[in-house]
């Protein structure tokens, strides 16, 4: 028969201070581990609702960003007449496109300086983009040294509302408007006029890459592989969407080191856990021999101390994810490895992180737990009876 | 004094699984205390050479992928206080695959200028002579050449993606020094082998002062003097550049700020609780003290003291623990990892929190024993 479990409630609650002191304890090691979670899920739905399978990015062979890339008018001359390329209002869907980085400083700290990717791009090239919506001012008009800037940058850059001037190229562009993508990382960018940036970074008529947007799945492969195929354009495609999931590396250092502290802290936790369960059983050595007299078998001891343990750890598991919960929705930053560039994105915390910071704890509870658990249980009657 | 140590060391030995268990999660927290003031050190407080004090870096004012005309060099030159400069150009590009052990820097540079520029390499005179005066050739650092297995008559090929062509180049000369985990090859050749004029173009100037004082001023003339050209530039510390790369990278001093803090809220609570549970037990035995003649004060320190003790065992196994692996990451000659190491600022940073831990977790608990009333305390049966 096993020991009721009200038996280890009343317990705990007896030992409330001792309780919330091991629980805060196994709480800030959840919230390590939540907290990195949610940046690291806030940044993958960012870049996972960045770009459409059916848009591919085209760059020069071995290119691993746009940045890098370089796509001459000639070569984008020979890409833009295919009929696979989807059509709008007549026109092809194919956008040659320009990137560049300009230096902002963070509205709350000046001297907090970050690369803020610049995208020129033809009106097509936004029409491309469904996600991307204006949300104050209006769009730039081409030939004009007109910017609008992404709803990421404007919440963290300084300098980045209407009327702003941001030096670029080689001239003021002014901020005249403010675009919302969505969750996407286009909310990271600043777009301007694919001409007019172009020629302001000396580049001619040579962009960095183009988007393509197919007809349908089949047209898209076929894209594909002609450009693998051609080597005399030097040209590859990628899908937009995977452009964008593959930039997830920039994550991996804070995942790591967050992963690392949030283990080894467990560790601690188990430690203080541990602790905190042997006190528990010195204390009542009296009483788990009255519950062996009562005819509880050493296995109902064991199970009790070990839920006990595990009440205890998931009461901390509890209070970790509470901690973490005013972290969803705040806006986040990032340096994209890729890009070269700031990645804004939303904070976000989701049921799984919550199941496996659930989880985590119940684990420092059961490690914690077993060896004091294991010795309540092997303890002779007599012996606990006489204990003091 | 002597009696009242002899009483914490006993008090130390008598719940041994306690202590050991105490202990060893406060070691846990200083060590994860110190690997973060590592990092930390390692990207803020990257202790400034000689050498590096007395070098600036020109780039576009705009952003570093901006590039700047080749002839600022003669210009920036004649700036009174610039000893002289070297051109250098990120290559990028892929050397075998795009692993990261395959992964390291290659720039291209002036080979005439760059080991009088970065001094603290050095480079036997007849393998520099080789290197200048072979298009085609390459210097590399003699830690990264042990990493990436590369050894002098090497030829290598590397895949360009800034650039549109595939250098193929061959190893002249091995140079040794701090931070040797960087390759140099010919300016010219990346020039004459991109057609247009943007090969010609420069990423960065390094400059080198004739005295790290005049630092401040020289940047200053170099950035003024092109403050209206179609290019303007920025000039910092080589120091200041460096610490860009990291400012980019998002906000990681609140990063480390905000685990650093439940670190140490967490050993907090852990030793508070620890020594709230041996105070609670030992109620009866606090009466006894008592009544032998301790005061209220000897009883406050006994408690005081066993918690500091524990925090400073733990403290020092902690540091040791922080020592040996960054030892060991040191070691494994990874870009990241360089002067990956626990400063001394930082061991005293570590003891200094163990130690405001063990008193700031006792403070309460001794108070409680010593206010406890002696006739309470002896009554008390836990």
């Amino acid at each position: 028969m096993p020991v009721p479990i009200s038996y280890n409630i009343r317990n705990l609650r007896v030992r409330k201070t001792t309780t919330l002191m091991t629980a805060l304890g196994v709480a800030l090691t959840v919230a390590v581990l939540l907290g990195i979670g949610t940046l690291v899920d806030g940044l993958r739905t960012s870049l996972e609702s960045s770009g459409s399978p059916l848009n591919l990015i085209v760059m020069r062979q071995g290119s691993t960003s746009e940045l890098v890339s370089i796509v001459t008018k000639e070569s984008f001359d020979v890409l833009k007449f295919d009929d696979r390329i989807a059509q709008l209002d007549g026109e092809p869907m194919i956008s040659h496109e320009v990137l560049s980085v300009v230096n902002l400083s963070l509205r709350a700290d000046e001297a907090s300086v970050a690369n803020v990717n610049v995208r020129g791009l033809p009106a097509v090239g936004i029409k491309m983009r469904e996600e991307v919506a204006l949300q104050q001012g209006r769009w730039f008009e081409p030939g004009k040294r007109e910017m609008v800037v992404g709803s990421g940058v404007h919440a963290v850059r300084a300098g980045t509302s209407i009327g702003d001037k941001i030096y670029f190229g080689r001239d003021d562009w002014e901020v005249v408007g403010v675009f919302s993508a969505g969750r996407s990382a286009f909310n990271s960018e600043i777009w301007v006029d694919a001409n007019l940036a172009g020629a302001d970074l000396g580049r001619g008529s040579t962009r960095s890459c183009v988007l393509i947007r197919a007809v349908d799945e089949a047209a898209a492969a076929a894209i594909e592989n002609r450009l693998a195929d051609d080597q005399r354009l030097a040209l590859e495609a990628e899908r937009e969407s995977e452009y964008y999931a593959k930039q997830m590396s920039s994550a991996e250092p804070v995942r790591y080191l967050g992963m690392f502290v949030a283990i080894i802290m467990a560790i601690g936790s188990c430690f203080a856990a541990m602790n905190t369960m042997f006190a528990a059983i010195a204390n009542r050595s009296k009483e788990i021999g009255v519950l062996r007299l009562l005819g509880f078998s050493r296995l109902s001891i064991l199970t009790s101390f070990m839920l006990e343990s595990l009440l205890l750890s998931l009461l901390g598991g509890l209070l970790g994810c509470v901690l973490i919960l005013p972290l969803n929705g705040m806006q986040g930053r990032i340096g994209n490895f890729i890009t070269f560039a700031e990645t804004t994105f939303q904070f976000r915390v989701t049921m799984e992180s919550i199941a496996i910071g659930l989880a985590f704890a119940a684990t420092m509870g059961v490690l914690g737990g077993w060896l004091p658990a294991r010795m309540a249980a092997r303890k002779e009657v007599l012996q606990s009876l006489g204990d003091s | 004094m002597g009696k009242h140590l002899f009483l914490i060391w006993k008090n130390l030995l008598r719940n041994k699984r306690r202590t050991v268990l105490t202990v060893f999660s406060s070691a846990i927290s200083v060590f994860l205390i110190g690997a973060l003031l590592s990092v930390y050190a390692l990207l803020y407080a990257k202790e400034v050479t000689e050498d590096s004090a007395q070098r600036l870096v020109t780039r576009h004012k705009v952003s570093l992928t901006q590039a700047l005309p080749y002839y600022y060099g003669a210009r920036i030159r004649s700036v009174d206080g610039v000893a002289n400069l070297v051109p250098m150009n990120w290559f990028g590009g892929t050397y075998i695959d795009q692993r990261p052990e395959n992964f390291f820097a290659r720039f291209a540079v002036d080979p005439e200028e760059v080991f009088n520029i970065f001094t603290e390499f050095r480079v036997p005179p007849e393998q520099l002579e080789a290197f200048q005066r072979d298009r085609q050739g390459i210097a590399i650092g003699k830690t990264l050449a042990e990493r990436v297995g590369l050894s002098l008559g090497q030829r290598i090929t590397i895949k360009g993606d800034i650039y549109p062509f595939d250098p193929e180049l061959t190893v002249r000369a091995i140079f040794e020094g701090p931070d040797d985990l960087q390759s140099f090859f010919h300016f010219k050749y990346l020039e004459e082998s991109v057609d247009d004029d943007f090969g010609s173009q420069v990423g960065v100037f390094t400059v080198r002062l004739r005295s790290a004082e005049d630092a401040p001023r020289v940047a200053a003339a170099i950035d003024e003097m092109f403050r209206n050209a179609p290019e303007p530039t920025k000039t910092e510390t080589e120091a200041a550049f460096q610490l860009g790369f990291i400012t980019q990278m998002g906000n990681v001093k609140l990063f480390l700020l905000s685990i650093a803090a439940a670190i140490v809220f967490t050993m907090l609570m852990v030793s508070a609780n620890t020594v709230a549970m041996s105070v609670r037990e030992r109620t009866r035995e606090i009466g006894v003290l008592r009544t032998l003649g301790f005061r209220r004060r000897s009883v406050m320190g006994l408690v005081l003291g066993e918690a500091v003790a524990i925090a400073l065992l733990g403290g020092a196994l902690g540091v040791a623990l922080t020592v040996t692996v960054t030892t060991a990451l040191e070691g494994m000659a990874v870009q990241w990892f360089t002067g990956f190491t626990l400063p001394a600022w930082g061991i005293g940073v570590c003891f200094g929190m163990a130690l405001v831990v063990g008193l700031g977790s006792s403070a309460l608990p001794a108070l409680v024993a010593a206010r406890t009333h002696t006739c309470d305390a002896l009554r008390y049966t836990g």
